[in-house]
């Protein structure tokens, strides 16, 4: 049984379309991320699944019950906020329970729930202290346990690590992903505009753009096989290499573009392909070089623009026909700026995606 | 001492002779007898100190009729002021609450006509007011005034507290819609604590506007109903008799002692109210 199940959902504010006609079924105990950059519809989305926002249209399921018109507290959800949203003038104690109070749940109830929850989340030795006395990380948990002491279905996320500096977001994403172990029938709906926090956190992430999912699918599927321009261009960082060229169709395809001639033939197409113009998308690091590079279907010779070391690896700036062209290749390497490299990928490893509809071919 | 310490130094001591200069005549005379101000030395220290004028003026003077001094105007001003205080705060703090935070339907236009009716002159609406009050049977009482005073408060009082309440982030009170709260429970549990500075601003504003206000006091009361205001006014300009100078600077300075007394407590709190909301919560 679908945990969440979204159907046909609209959302206008005013003449604006926010969200269009949006079907979304999640299920039981999975992690589902939202990405999509800002003005997407993605936390527009999120408020109306935790009831914050009436919707114009559409029905919202949780567990079975229609929940389109109820209250937020009755719909046996918790929210974390960006911001924390901690209330101020109460301890963190104060914090966890103002829920269950209100919910008029017995003392010794609200201190049993209290105290697993600060155990699971380390925050047993702030439980009197105020939120302006906490540190950024420690608030986001107290926020965190204040979902998780409600005992709900569904927990929703609204960028809770855009506040936070790397590496404290670093850590809480690893315990983020460790605590939706630990309460593994829990759902979870996770907003963000962080690649890598989708990447890394989702069970299945949804791509959106201006109000509707452009890509449902696992993070290996969405990374791998975008279903479109879009998808394939806003997942990956460095982005993927698009070169823009003319399709033959038949038995032996041919991608033809101004650095050459590639043969498709190895290409998963989704239905046999016809002439016309098409893209061909790839990543920087399925692009081999040198050696590696002879040995793949497609090779060229390309000189070196711009070498840019990252630590780990190196990124490595040339031109291909008169097309931008990046490849990744190791921390050391002793590539540089002029050289002539041979460079070479496997068209399995690509995208193709037809140049007016922008869909995976 | 530098050239341009003098400067700062000798431009404030200057203006606050200017500010301070009236203030210490008032005082000095009100403490004078009367042979000794007809001598005319407006600025001379009082030779011999008494509080006889003070004490006239409080339970003696004569303001028309009566002439219980200024302490039944004292009583009215009170009796008019608490209410009035506390009615427009509250309901004034509700509606700005829900103003910014409940986006019902229709909410900006009764907020534009809201807005609208603190710029229309009082002058205006003097005698429809003096008519629904008869009409209620409330002319020339007190609760016609609190009623009056309540509502000339809203419109800038609503404005006051529906921009604190903006400012507030909305996640806010969005965690306490999840949790739980209704309307009456965020107002209460989350809103109000946090918004101690503001009901500081609005009590300085109320008090001091309701406690000085002179014309709707002499419309819409009677003689024994008088505001402290409209009483000092009928002390100082009473034409009989001698002007007793001493007499008048006393009445003028206990009517202004109420306002003085509020801006000195709550600014105190005013300031801890605003630096206490600074720290990020």
């Amino acid at each position: 049984m679908a945990s969440v199940s979204i159907k046909q959902l609209d959302l206008n504010f005013g003449t604006v379309e926010v969200l269009k006609n949006l079907d979304l079924e999640i299920e039981q105990g999975e992690f589902l991320v939202l990405l999509g950059s800002s003005g997407c519809g993605k936390s527009t989305l999120l408020n109306c699944i935790a009831g914050l926002l009436d919707v114009s249209a559409g029905q919202i399921f949780i567990s079975g019950k229609n929940v389109t018109w109820e209250e937020p507290k009755d719909r046996g959800i918790g929210m974390v906020f960006q911001s924390y949203a901690l209330y101020p003038q109460m301890t963190v104690e104060g914090n966890l329970a103002f829920g269950l109070k209100n919910a008029k749940v017995p003392k010794d109830e609200i201190d049993t729930r209290i105290k697993r929850a600060s155990e699971i989340l380390h925050i047993e030795p702030l439980l009197k202290r105020k939120p302006a006395q906490l540190s950024g990380g420690q608030r986001q948990r107290v926020a965190i346990g204040r979902a998780m002491v409600r005992d709900v279905d569904v927990f929703l996320f609204d960028e809770p690590l855009s506040n936070l500096d790397a590496k404290l977001r670093a850590e809480l994403r690893v315990e983020l992903k460790r605590l939706h172990q630990q309460l593994d029938n829990t759902t979870m709906i996770y907003v963000t505009h962080d690649q890598i926090e989708a990447l890394t956190l989702a069970d299945r992430i949804a791509i959106m753009k201006e109000g509707s999912i452009q890509q449902l699918a696992d993070p290996h599927t969405i990374y791998n096989k975008p279903v479109n321009l879009f998808v394939a261009n806003f997942i990956g960082s460095p982005s993927i290499n698009l070169l823009h060229g003319d399709m033959t169709g038949g038995k032996a395809p041919m991608f033809t573009f101004g650095g050459g001639k590639v043969s498709v033939k190895g290409y998963d197409f989704a239905e046999p392909p016809v002439a016309g113009n098409a893209v061909l998308g790839v990543r920087p690091e399925h692009v081999a070089y040198g050696e590696a590079a002879k040995k793949m279907p497609f090779k060229t010779k390309v000189s070196v623009d711009v070498v840019e070391p990252m630590g780990s690896d190196t990124l490595v700036w040339t031109t291909l026909g008169e097309e931008t062209f990046r490849f990744r290749v190791g921390g050391q390497t002793d590539i540089a700026k002029g050289q002539e490299v041979t460079i070479g990928f496997d068209p399995a490893t690509t995208s193709i995606f037809d140049h007016a509809s922008e869909l995976r071919l | 001492m530098s050239g341009r310490n003098i400067m700062i130094y000798g431009t404030l001591f200057v203006v606050s002779i200017y500010y301070l200069l009236p203030l210490y005549v008032m005082v000095i005379t009100s403490l004078k007898g009367m042979p000794e101000i007809r001598l005319g030395n407006v600025f001379a220290l009082p030779v011999e100190i008494t509080f006889e004028p003070w004490v006239k003026a409080w339970s003696s003077a004569c303001t028309g009729l009566n002439c219980d001094g200024l302490s039944r105007g004292f009583l009215n001003s009170v009796r008019i002021l608490v209410p009035s205080v506390l009615i427009s705060i509250l309901i004034a703090s509700v509606n700005g609450y829900a103003l910014a935070n409940w986006r019902f339907k229709g909410a900006d236009l009764f907020f534009t006509i809201l807005i609208f009716g603190a710029f229309i002159p009082y002058q205006v609406m003097i005698y429809p007011i003096v008519i629904i009050l008869r009409e209620l049977g409330l002319y020339t009482k007190l609760g016609g005034l609190v009623m009056v005073h309540t509502i000339f408060g809203m419109p800038i009082l609503t404005l006051l507290f529906r921009n604190y309440f903006t400012s507030i982030p909305e996640e806010l009170f969005k965690a306490a819609r999840v949790d739980g709260a209704g309307f009456w429970g965020i107002y209460f549990k989350i809103m109000l604590p946090m918004s101690l500075p503001i009901f500081v601003v609005a009590i300085i504003l109320q008090v001091t506007g309701i406690w000085n206000d002179f014309l709707f006091g002499v419309i819409y009361t009677k003689p024994d109903n008088y505001p402290m205001t409209v009483q000092l006014n009928n002390i100082v300009n009473s034409v009989q008799g001698v002007k007793e100078y001493n007499v008048n600077m006393a009445a003028t300075i206990l009517t202004g002692l109420v306002p003085l007394i509020v801006y000195f407590i709550s600014g105190k709190l005013f300031v801890r109210g605003i630096a206490a909301g600074a720290v990020k919560g």
